[in-house]
């Protein structure tokens, strides 16, 4: 099994400590390891830490922060060989990286799978940034890598600003799902695709009426091409933020198909692996009974609603 | 045994105006008591009249402002590059001009190996030079299909690996989707892999490290050699991350007395923050010594002009290729500037694109209001770019230029043809404009990126002339003085040590580069050829033949 590493971009300010702090306080019993240029740029919460030793802060719940310097390929590769192996792997990209070339060169590291690019964009500035005489082609690059787009510090303006910023993202760059900021338990269903355990998550009872975003469970009865589904998954008109799980072929093999926006990625796993698969989208979900209609097409059955 | 010793000289360039030449130079504990004649000097007191320089030429020991110490490190690799090199013990290297040249030496090298599965390396490959014929992997598989084998491109942004190489980094399947990883008709990598950040997973396992511009204990003693061979008693590490490890290898190593360099190694920024990167440089600055000179940090602002990641201004690349890449943000940029100058720390800033240049002009400039600084000295590296209103804006902030001469022999037909045009390629790197703007300037090779050879550097800013032979911008020359003062008393500027050395005057420390002819008296076309004896530093002397 590869380890999926999501990418987190945006400029200087724009809210990616405050994010990765939630991730952490938030990861609900999965093993999170942050990768992070240098410790000075990203102050994990006091209350977080059990340990710090060189470069690597051990975080309450399982979960790591490791700093990488400029040995980002390096840190990768030992965050792989670590026992237990990280969950998921977050790698917070500097403020002028272009986080598309971080998930290009992610591919070469064997082990890891890459699951999306979420780059934040701090609803207040995000536009004058994007017209700086530096930055203008920098920002635009980094949102046109962007798989899921995150606004943030949205309640330091009014509807009509955030709308407005919207809009604007969504003339730059369509395929983007563009949400606010999870606060909440939320985030790393959300961000990371990580439900603590999906596989028992539809036997229990719905845990969070009021969550901003929708899980729904499914499980396989019948094989299906899993690079057709998945294609099909991350066709905007659904409006899937996130979908993750695994599909047997027609030819017996498994594989695991990884969603993040408009990106789809399907990798080959063990045989044995148990098709199941997981949909979330935010609420309200108008393209919902359309999932389900075409899960069913492609022989997946709703179990239950997860939440 | 008097502790003065007065050399004499067939002739001693002093580059001190108030007495240009002399025939002889006293030293006294490694210092300089003067320079004049014989008679001048004996007033000192009871002297060793020292004859061994008698048919030499001396000068000031060259600075070379810009160079890293892998290049020490790089020799225990096998050259393959198209020009002539000499290697830390002398011996010349052919350049090789054809991909089956460089094979054959791989393979000479590769027969020397006993142990079948120990990396083989190879570094500056330049297939610019060779129409750009291509390697790949399936060439180097003819070397060997048991051992790694890697040769790293002259840019240092390409290397090209064997099968063997591919599948220890994993690389060696299908499924690759990587702009900087070509695939074959088979699917399989090329072997081509483009760009550090892809070729540094592969790189451990052909020998090279990690920590790519470090040097190692060796490494560094090769690196001081060739400054022997090179006439450099002084020279920079320009992007060290200095881990304490480290220091203390530099600290006991040119600790030594026979150690022939004065180093001065920059804290290279990147993996920290502002803060933490100026107060550990203040940190490392206590622990200077005499020949270890710690305290100063180097940032990269932009990438490379023939790799296309510098950042251009309009109108952009020649060629039509987006622009670069920023490799820090203006914020950090601003905080770095701003706390060093506060705690007196020197910075030095790679800019290679005319709008890397711009950024580092509109940044310090708030920076110097917050915290004025009359003498911060602040350098821009290479700035290959600059135009004539920037070098009034460079001399207006009181920041000095060590601009890239040698870039003009090596990839100035790719500038002129590919990267930024006619225009813009006859100006590059204008030394004549700086110098007239009243810019402090010194001239650099980059070593590895060139040859360290300050009277290379010396001659390719003097004539401008390109690997082909064209002058490229003839009106950008400055004349062989200039230049020489440039490669020692400029070079030593740009890190406030012209008060100690670049220059043979009382008081200095004894650091000369002894050479067997007179640079000021031979065709300025042939300064580069000007054949270097060896140095003395502190008084020590340091033949490059026992080297």
């Amino acid at each position: 099994m590869t380890t999926p590493v999501t990418v987190i971009g945006g400029y200087l300010g724009a809210g990616k400590t405050t994010l990765i702090n939630r991730m952490l306080r938030h990861a609900d019993g999965q093993r999170i390891a942050v990768l992070v240029n240098e410790f000075g740029a990203l102050s994990i919460d006091e209350d977080l830490i059990l340990a710090q030793d060189g470069d690597v802060i051990s975080i309450a719940g399982g979960c790591i922060c490791c700093a990488f310097g400029d040995n980002l390929m390096g840190a990768i590769t030992d965050m792989t060989a670590r026992t237990p192996r990280p969950d998921h792997i977050v790698i917070e990209a500097s403020g002028v990286a272009i986080p598309g070339s971080i998930a290009a060169t992610l591919s070469l590291v064997a082990g890891v799978s890459f699951a999306g690019t979420v780059v934040l964009a701090d609803v207040e500035t995000v536009e004058a940034r994007a017209r700086d005489k530096y930055l203008s082609d920098t920002i635009l690059r980094q949102l046109d890598g962007a798989d899921l787009v995150v606004l943030t510090k949205t309640d330091l303006v009014d509807s009509a600003d955030i709308a407005r910023v919207e809009d604007w993202l969504n003339a730059l760059h369509g395929s983007a799902r563009i949400l606010h900021a999870p606060n909440g338990t939320e985030i790393n269903a959300l961000l990371l695709g990580v439900i603590a355990d999906p596989a028992v998550a539809d036997t229990g009872p719905p845990r969070d009426h009021s969550a901003a975003y929708e899980a729904l469970a499914f499980q396989q009865t019948a094989p299906t091409e899993a690079a057709i589904l998945a294609e099909r998954l991350a066709h905007p008109d659904l409006g899937l933020i996130r979908a993750k799980g695994f599909a047997r072929q027609p030819d017996g093999d498994m594989r695991e198909i990884q969603i993040a926006g408009a990106r789809w990625q399907v990798t080959a796993v063990a045989p044995d692996t148990p098709g199941n698969l997981v949909c979330i989208a935010l609420r309200p979900w108008p393209a919902k009974a359309r999932c389900i209609e075409i899960m069913a097409g492609h022989g997946y059955a709703p179990v239950a609603q997860s939440r | 045994m008097p502790d003065i010793t007065i050399y004499a000289a067939r002739k001693i360039i002093t580059m001190n105006p108030a007495q240009p030449v002399a025939t002889h130079v006293a030293v006294r504990d490694g210092r300089i008591l003067g320079a004049g004649s014989l008679d001048d000097l004996t007033g000192w007191g009871d002297h060793t009249v020292d004859d061994r320089f008698a048919e030499k030429v001396l000068m000031p020991g060259f600075v070379e402002g810009h160079a890293h110490a892998m290049e020490g490190t790089l020799w225990r690799k096998v050259y393959c590059g198209y020009f002539d090199r000499t290697d830390p013990a002398g011996r010349t290297w052919p350049g090789l001009t054809s991909v089956d040249a460089v094979l054959e030496r791989l393979a000479e090298a590769e027969a020397a190996l006993d142990d079948p599965n120990a990396p083989l390396g190879g570094f500056q490959f330049d297939p610019i030079y060779m129409d750009n014929a291509t390697v790949d992997r399936t060439q180097l598989d003819a070397l060997s299909t048991t051992r790694p084998i890697g040769i790293l491109h002259a840019s240092g942004h390409i290397m090209i690996v064997n099968s063997r190489a591919l599948e220890l980094a994993g690389l060696m399947r299908t499924g690759i989707n990587h702009p900087g990883i070509p695939l074959g008709p088979d699917g399989m990598p090329t072997g081509v892999l483009k760009g550090p950040e892809v070729y540094m997973p592969v790189a451990p396992h052909v020998g090279f490290n990690r920590s790519a511009t470090d040097a190692d204990e060796q490494g560094l003693r090769d690196f001081a050699r060739l400054c022997v061979r090179t006439g450099t008693t002084t020279i920079t590490d320009l992007a060290s991350r200095l881990e304490p490890d480290a220091v203390e290898m530099m600290l006991r190593v040119t600790g030594e007395a026979r150690f022939p360099a004065r180093l001065v190694p920059l804290k290279f920024f990147m993996g920290h923050t502002p803060q933490d990167l100026v107060d550990y440089t203040v940190s490392l600055r206590d622990r200077s010594t005499d020949k270890l000179r710690l305290g100063r940090i180097k940032v990269i602002a932009d990438g490379s002009i023939q790799g296309f990641t510098a950042r251009l201004r309009a109108p952009g690349y020649y060629n039509g290729a987006p622009n670069g890449l920023w490799y820090i943000a203006p914020e950090q940029l601003a905080d770095i500037y701003r706390l060093a100058l506060e705690h007196g720390v020197p910075v030095h800033t790679h800019t290679n694109g005319d709008e890397a240049t711009d950024l580092v002009l509109d940044t310090l400039g708030p920076a110097l209001m917050q915290h004025p600084s009359r003498d911060h000295r602040f350098t821009l590296q290479h700035c290959q770019l600059a135009d004539a209103a920037q070098f009034r804006r460079i001399k207006a902030l009181g920041m000095c230029v060590n601009l890239f001469a040698n870039h003009h022999f090596y990839w100035g037909d790719e500038h002129y043809r590919l990267t930024v045009g006619p225009e813009r390629a006859t100006r590059m790197n204008a030394c004549r404009t700086a110098l007239d703007t009243g810019v402090p300037m010194a001239i650099h090779s980059d070593a590895p990126v060139t040859p360290l050879a300050p009277l290379f550097t010396a001659w390719a800013a003097v004539n401008r002339i390109t690997a082909s032979g064209r002058v490229q911008g003839a009106h950008e020359r400055i004349s062989v003085d200039e230049a020489l003062y440039a490669i020692t008393l400029g070079a030593a500027y740009t890190l406030h040590l012209d008060g100690e050395v670049g220059s043979i005057e009382a008081g200095k420390s004894a650091d000369f580069a002894v050479l067997d002819a007179d640079p000021t008296d031979v065709a300025p076309e042939d300064l580069k050829d000007v054949p270097v004896w060896g140095t003395v530093i502190a008084g020590q002397v340091h033949a490059a033949a026992d080297q």
